[in-house]
């Protein structure tokens, strides 16, 4: 169904498709990255409380942005593998998860990285990284998961139904640590929440979250074209357009 | 020059502020290579491997 | 036959085949109670800490004997081939399922409260502190069972499928080990319990409303 007005959701299709896109879209995330690190790193004012280290912030906030919104995007081209059949949703998916724990993982170092010497210690059970770790884990799980099930199209339906249970556990395991956080340790200063961020340090912040969002499309269509070779190994088109690489 | 140096001392918490973004470098460069060695041997799996009946 | 009657026959199948692997159900028992006793072991016999610690210590080895049952949700279905009849029956396998969970609710969690009752009294829990833990495993306790069950469905005939298992399912417990342990903590300073029971019990209807599908979906997907 979905094939039929989008000649894109084939994967022959959206394999030479993310082949043209990718420089495009690295190249605008490079010129992102440059003007948000310019801004974030030496134009941006320091921190009348924090210094210079919330400079990183520029890096922690939208990694945990992606972290979230990559795990929407894999649970999302999951269902529509799973539901409408489209087996670029497959592909998408699984092209998502290596890259969703990276920018999870990231997250996470630059916030024990920004937590050494704002709160003396690597690590605090305050409720963002909590949950924030506890998503590291719902990604490596999938990732288990999909290496563990040899037939990449079982292996993306199994994967699927896991998103989509994590997507609906994901606020659920985030609110519960909340509570949990605030009963254990009474009202915390939590560092992000600045009541009001200065615009010099809000634009920075706005380019570098969509420097992200670019540099993961960008890699996602790399990841994608990688994934496609695996899924479609067998298939005639793919046998005669490697063949056509070849020879020309 | 001493721009420079207060820029990089990053108000004594350059070790910090540094290595986040050392990190940050280290896999945003890594999720470009690793998939992009992986089709690279893909390809040499499939070029040296005999056609397989075709499926439509 | 009804699609209840169906899902009712499920559940005494299952009964019966727990009925009849006593030892086997037994199991996991001894490796809740092994559990709860290494930690006055590890941390030494100090009645005032091990007093604070056990309701966590419970609840932890808790979780851990159940995640250690769940490959046998579906393992001996899938090796009989009965899983695939299952399957294939033309009655709604989200109701099915449950029939299966249901029966492994009862020969799993239910030993596993007494338990926690038993060990609890013997290791010198008060009354308040006791009840809201076997309380609360009352009613988290179907949860675990659920949403355990997904995960044995997702990765039932893979090899070290336990491993996998434990790692796609204890994130996802996190919830009720929160609220099951904070009930038991409120409860030991005599603080109302209400709030950590109500939630406990909505997470287990939330999972009972929609992991029966999601573990029929995960099933067509292995099998199908």
């Amino acid at each position: 169904m979905f094939k039929r007005f989008h000649p894109y959701a084939s994967p022959k299709h959206f394999h030479r498709l993310a082949q043209r896109l990718s420089p495009w879209l690295f190249g605008l995330s490079a010129v992102l990255f440059a003007a948000g690190l310019t801004g974030g790193l030496v134009l941006a004012p320091a921190d009348y409380q924090q210094g210079e280290s919330f400079r990183i912030i520029y890096l922690h906030v939208p990694s945990a942005w992606m972290s979230m919104f990559v795990y929407l995007v894999m649970a999302s081209a999951g269902a529509a593998g799973l539901i409408w059949k489209v087996k670029l949703g497959d592909i998408i998916a699984r092209a998502c998860a290596p890259l969703g724990a990276s920018f999870t993982f990231l997250a996470l170092a630059t916030g024990s990285l920004w937590g050494k010497p704002m709160w003396g210690t690597w690590w605090v059970w305050d409720a963002r990284l909590t949950s924030e770790l506890i998503l590291l884990f719902l990604y490596l799980g999938y990732l288990a998961l999909q290496s563990a099930i040899e037939d990449r199209r079982a292996a993306a339906r199994a994967g699927a139904v896991l998103a989509i249970v994590g997507v609906v556990n994901i606020p659920i395991i985030h609110y519960s640590v909340v509570w949990w956080s605030t009963l254990h340790q009474g009202a915390t200063v939590s560092k992000f929440d600045a009541p009001s961020m200065a615009t010099s340090m809000l634009i920075p912040l706005l380019l570098m979250a969509l420097a992200f969002k670019a540099y993961f499309l960008a890699v996602l269509m790399v990841r994608a074209r990688c994934e496609i070779l695996a899924f479609e190994q067998h298939t005639a088109w793919l046998r005669a357009e490697l063949s056509d690489e070849r020879t020309s | 020059m001493k721009h420079l140096q207060e820029f990089l001392a990053m108000g004594g918490y350059a070790v910090y502020v540094w290595s986040a973004y050392g990190l940050g470098l280290v896999i945003l460069v890594w999720n470009v290579v690793a998939p992009r060695r992986r089709e690279r041997q893909l390809r040499a799996a499939l070029a040296t491997r005999p056609t397989r009946r075709p499926q439509p | 036959m009804s699609a209840l009657a169906a899902t009712t026959a499920v559940l005494h199948r299952d009964l019966r085949r727990g009925w009849r692997r006593r030892g086997d159900v037994a199991q996991p028992l001894i490796f809740f109670a092994l559990v709860v006793y290494l930690f006055p072991i590890a941390i030494g016999p100090l009645p005032e800490t091990l007093r604070t610690l056990l309701p966590a210590i419970l609840w932890v080895a808790a979780v851990l004997a159940t995640i250690l049952t769940l490959p046998e949700v579906f393992a001996a279905d899938h090796a009989d081939g009965s899983l695939e009849l299952l399957v294939t029956s033309p009655h709604p396998l989200a109701l099915l399922v449950l029939g299966k969970i249901a029966a492994h609710w009862c020969t799993g969690a239910v030993p596993l409260m007494v338990m926690s009752a038993a060990l609890g009294t013997l290791l010198g829990l008060d009354a308040a502190t006791l009840a809201a833990i076997v309380g609360g495993m009352a009613l988290g306790t179907p949860l675990l069972a659920l949403v355990g069950s997904l995960a044995s469905a997702l990765t039932v005939g893979l090899r070290g499928g336990t491993m996998l298992l434990a790692l796609i399912t204890l994130p996802l417990y996190i919830p009720v080990l929160i609220f099951g342990t904070l009930a038991a903590r409120n409860a030991a300073l005599g603080l109302p319990v209400a709030a950590e029971m109500f939630f406990l019990a909505g997470l287990s209807v939330l999972a009972l409303t929609l992991t029966p599908f999601a573990i029929a979906a995960a099933l067509r997907a292995r099998l199908g």
